[in-house]
């Protein structure tokens, strides 16, 4: 089964939750951990794996050969990237606007344009434990996390328990690494922020279909009203971390919560049980 | 005009706070919240809008399937996944147009997709311009800058000292849209482990895109350790800390009443706010 962590707003815990789970997991089932927070990874902080290996990520970007080329300026009226212009007799590629479409090589009558793979990114993969891992890294600078995303994404293992560790947001690298999930655990605080950006999150999951239930962390630190959303919305509370400024001190030191208090590491299975059951009534229905 | 933009690569750790407080602080800001997929900034500041402006994203194809005959050819030409069954995943699509092209029976149209609204509203700190894109939606980084340009031309016409902009997590397409232009990038950063590794991200992109950097460490007596250490890479790199916040629970009651923290404390962390702020409004614009 694939299980996403999601959050909306940042810094609400996810990657403590991925990691707690999936270090109360190893040894009771195969499991891997995909980190796809690509734009800023954390879970190998938390679970200092081992990397055995090291891939580039590559988008396909058009090279013009100017022998061949007609200046036609067909490539930059179909380009919806605004990443190729003809001005004169120049071809100007903008690589970092190109999506890798495909659509300029596609049109050109010439036959001009072939493409070549530009480094975007990298899948380092490895494990800590029994625990399987792979998180994806955007190189900086870069605008796009989806092709990085769907990457990682690619290494998951049918036979194990897939945890993805989700970006923080709502927009499309969010969607990329929920959808197909089972089920999607939302970790949010307390307080006006943490409400707001879970109902968005919310919306996200049920409008790629992903069941979801809500982890509260920090609790007891804010108000009431994600409780009183989660109620009138029918969506459940699967667990709730108290907010202990141990816990804060321990995760700054890069210490996951299974690790540091380990009586929660029966917490995050009885947590799984319960996923398991709510993601096979979700996919019933 | 300073366009000075709250940042810190790891999520939560505190930009909204801090610029929220700075938007109490000058008379004459224009405000930004330029986390358009779960901005947070109105919260705080009790907008009442005054402007609605609709924003549509790239083009998304539909295959009329009516007349589809199933031949595949735009399954193959798609680069992302995004046809399946024959039926265009309107979330997947990152509205290229070559499943339009290759197909022999002309049975896809491309067509545009409102994916977020943008608003200029007043508040009681200057008028706040701001945006909610839709859920699952794509094209953050363009709603990003059609809120910057708005913002820029307000300041203009009210002739503002200051354009203060809360940031996106992250460093990807909305960091980037947020950072490129602006006259300084404010990182809040915490003193965890994953807080190090991020800031370091973000002070690469900030470098890349040639927009000064300074750092301020909250929550920075979580761990002491940490904040030296943050404090050391700094200084290696020749960056500037401009601000130690502390661990402060008044932080958190403020956000619960809805309201910027030096408005409703006098504590720790609220002072070192205002004195972070009156470091970064006088300091230069390089």
């Amino acid at each position: 089964m694939i299980l996403s962590v999601a959050s909306g707003k940042g810094g609400t815990g996810k990657t403590l939750v991925a990691t707690s789970l999936a270090l109360s997991l190893e040894g009771q089932m195969p499991v891997q951990l995909l980190d796809c927070d690509v734009e800023e990874p954390n879970a190998h902080i938390l679970l200092r794996p081992a990397i055995d290996s090291s891939e580039p990520v590559t988008v396909p970007v058009p090279v013009v050969d100017k022998e061949t080329c007609t200046y036609c300026g067909l490539c930059s009226e179909v380009c919806a990237y605004n990443a190729i212009a003809v001005a004169g007799r120049t071809v100007l590629v903008f690589r970092e606007l190109c999506h890798g479409c495909g659509a300029c090589s596609y049109v050109c009558p010439a036959g001009a344009i072939s493409e070549v793979g530009r480094e975007v990114g990298t899948i380092e993969s490895g494990h800590a434990g029994g625990i399987c891992f792979a998180a994806g890294r955007l190189n900086v600078g870069e605008a796009m996390a989806g092709p990085v995303i769907r990457a990682v994404k690619r290494l998951a293992d049918s036979k194990a328990t897939v945890i993805l560790d989700a970006p923080p947001g709502t927009s499309c690298p969010v969607v990329e690494t929920i959808r197909g999930s089972d089920f999607c655990l939302l970790v949010t605080e307390p307080t006006p922020f943490g409400l707001s950006d879970l109902t968005i999150a919310v919306e996200v999951a049920r409008e790629i279909n992903v069941p979801c239930g809500v982890v509260i962390n920090r609790d007891g630190a804010g108000h009431d009203g994600v409780e009183r959303y989660c109620a009138q919305e029918g969506i459940p509370v699967l667990m709730r971390i108290p907010f202990d400024r141990r816990i804060a001190e321990a995760y700054c030191r890069g210490e996951t919560l299974a690790a540091c208090m380990p009586s929660w590491q029966e917490a995050f299975r009885e947590l799984f049980d319960r996923v398991r059951g709510l993601a096979a009534v979700g996919s019933a229905s | 005009m300073k366009e000075i933009l709250v940042l810190s690569g790891k999520g939560g750790t505190g930009k909204t706070t801090v610029l929220a407080s700075f938007a109490a602080l000058p008379e004459n800001a224009v405000l930004c919240d330029c986390d358009v997929d779960a901005p947070n900034l109105h919260l705080l500041l009790e907008p009442v809008i005054r402007e609605t402006h609709e924003f549509y994203g790239l083009q998304v194809a539909h295959i009329d399937s009516e007349e589809c005959n199933e031949c595949g050819l735009c399954v193959d030409a798609c680069r992302f996944e995004a046809i399946r069954g024959f039926q265009i995943d309107p979330l997947a699509c990152e509205g290229c147009g070559l499943c339009a092209r290759v197909c022999p029976l002309e049975d896809i149209s491309m067509r545009d997709t409102l994916v977020g609204h943008w608003y200029v509203s007043n508040t009681k700190y200057g008028p706040l311009v701001h945006a909610r894109l839709r859920a699952a939606q794509e094209n953050s980084g363009k709603l990003v800058m059609a809120v910057r340009k708005r913002a820029r031309e307000l300041a203009q016409e009210t002739g503002a000292a200051f354009i203060l902009s809360d940031g996106p997590p992250g460093i990807g397409c909305p960091a980037i849209s947020s950072l490129s232009g602006a006259s300084e990038a404010l990182i809040v950063s915490e003193p965890s482990l994953s807080g190090i590794h991020d800031l370091e991200r973000v002070l690469g992109l900030c470098r890349n895109f040639s927009v000064r950097p300074l750092v301020c460490i909250n929550k920075y007596d979580l761990s002491d350790e940490n904040s030296r250490r943050i404090e050391d890479h700094c200084g290696d790199v020749g960056v500037e800390v401009v601000g130690r916040i502390p661990f402060d629970p008044d932080v958190n009651s403020a956000i619960v009443q809805g309201r910027p923290v030096v408005e409703t404390s006098d504590g720790a962390a609220s002072r070192e706010i205002r004195a972070l702020w009156e470091a970064i409004a006088t300091c230069p614009v390089p």
